[in-house]
């Protein structure tokens, strides 16, 4: 069935003279619209293709010294990986980091919107927003929109005037705090990892290498995850990163592989 | 999964409630406190949907608090929970909240009282409530061990024996409670009963 267009159809003579304001205006669309019976489901598809950065491993923890936050760079659609450099860590000021897993467009556009208005509140009171305040003005945006189909699972990670901060905050509204979580497809791995290696009193040496360690071990076992495992620390002087590997040399370095004793060797069949 | 419950003393009512954060396969966090206090003498505790149950609790106190206020006078027990029945029941035909609710109180007049409130805002007043996959041991060990005008002692007793059986029984059983309590000295925390600690040194 052929979409009935004739709703389109210019009614611009029925109103007089012709204006510049309005000529062209209701014309027919001059493109061609999609052969389908149902547009609204074609449309509910299109969008279905779109939705990105689903399978993801982010994790972040507080230690002695702060917070350390780490992520994979992948971005999937199904799949087909569509990107290997995507920065999964959102930098909203010098103090805050916040997390993407679930939909790449509303994680980036709600932590770009978070951004401001945390900006704002420290125009407004003259002293930076604590880790608490903005993960709840976040929290309450998201609630807001519950069961409107927004896709974000994050964490936000800062220093504030009581110190390391981290709190979980999902488009379902929920809101954690906490000292150590890990979002996205890979994450079971990752805890797997983070919870065997953590201890409150590491440096941040050993809690970088804790962290690249859990993202590289879940890209290894979550196909949705890979790429770069970026490691980004946030300390009483605001974030910092401190490196960002491909997993693909990472394995080398974590996944030494033993030369195997050789079983059996191929030999001359004798008196040939 | 979710275990939350509650039951009247001789003086006092108790609440108790798993301290788990669940997301599908994954347990975020394990000392997640879902009873809050909600004025000196009241508490309610709160099982459902995360992001509801926060927003909910927390809009209940914020109006509890607000009545105070403007009126001096704080809200009976009773007053609260029809107020909690009625919020949610409004709420009811156009975003519903996915929260069942106990909420235990101690008054002057009628001392130590405890309201079931369910997600479709009917309201009981009960002697021992529950809800969650915990309710199927916790309310037959209640049904069989509880009698009227507890001890505390008693009742610590007996919120124990339910705590053993959903940890030795239930497949998807929390390892953390918290039991908080509320009598004519006010509401308060009593205690946790806790299998995993969440971080070994928590206090950053």
């Amino acid at each position: 069935m052929k979409l009935d267009t004739s709703g389109f159809e210019s009614t611009a003579p029925l109103f007089g003279a012709s204006s510049e304001l309005r000529d062209g205006f209701s014309n027919a669309p001059s493109f061609d619209l999609p052969v389908t019976a149902d547009f609204d489901e074609f449309q509910k598809e299109a969008k279905a293709t779109l939705k990105h950065a689903k399978g993801t491993t982010t994790l972040a923890f507080i230690f002695k010294e702060g917070v350390m936050v780490a992520a994979d760079s992948r971005a999937s659609m199904g799949g087909y990986i569509s990107s290997q450099s995507v920065k999964k860590i959102i930098e909203i000021n010098p103090y805050m980091l916040g997390t993407m897993a679930g939909g790449a467009a509303d994680c980036q556009f709600w932590h770009r919107n978070l951004g401001i208005k945390c900006r704002l509140h420290e125009l407004a009171n003259k002293r930076r927003i604590s880790v608490t305040g903005a993960s709840k003005l976040l929290a309450n945006i998201l609630y807001s929109y519950r069961g409107m189909g927004l896709s974000v699972g994050t964490m936000i990670a800062g220093w504030d005037e009581t110190g390391p901060g981290l709190y979980y905050v999902d488009s379902e509204g929920g809101r954690l705090k906490g000292t150590r979580f890990s979002v996205g497809s890979g994450s079971p791995y990752a805890y797997g990892v983070l919870d065997s290696g953590y201890q409150f009193d590491m440096s941040v040496d050993e809690a970088a290498e804790l962290a690249r360690r859990a993202i590289y071990h879940a890209t290894f076992r979550d196909a949705a995850s890979g790429g770069v495992a970026s490691v980004y620390y946030v300390g009483p002087n605001g974030w910092k990163k401190l490196s960002g590997d491909d997993v693909g040399e990472l394995h080398y370095k974590y996944y030494p592989v033993m030369p195997s004793t050789v079983e059996q060797e191929m030999v001359e069949v004798a008196g040939q | 999964m979710e275990c939350v419950f509650g039951l009247v003393g001789n003086g006092f009512a108790i609440l108790v409630a798993d301290t788990s954060a669940v997301h599908s396969i994954l347990v975020h966090k394990s000392n997640e406190d879902k009873i809050m206090v909600l004025d000196s003498h009241k508490l309610i505790a709160a099982s459902g949907e995360p992001g509801d149950r926060v927003q909910f609790t927390e809009f209940i106190q914020k109006n509890v608090a607000l009545y105070q206020f403007r009126n001096g006078i704080p809200l009976t027990t009773a007053a609260a929970a029809n107020f909690t029945r009625g919020e949610l029941a409004t709420a009811l035909r156009k975003n519903p909240y996915m929260v069942n609710i106990l909420l235990a109180g101690y008054d002057k007049e009628t001392g130590p009282s405890l309201y079931y409130i369910d997600y479709i805002a009917s309201l009981h007043k009960v002697e021992k409530g529950s809800f969650g996959y915990g309710s199927y041991f916790s309310l037959s060990m209640m049904d069989r061990h509880y009698h009227s005008g507890m001890s505390l002692e008693e009742a610590i007793d007996l919120v124990d024996k339910c705590i053993l059986e959903i940890r030795s029984r239930l497949v998807v059983a929390p390892p953390n409670f918290v039991i908080k309590i509320v009598d004519k000295d006010g509401a308060r925390e009593y205690a946790w009963r806790e299998s995993v600690k969440d971080t070994p040194a928590a206090s950053a």
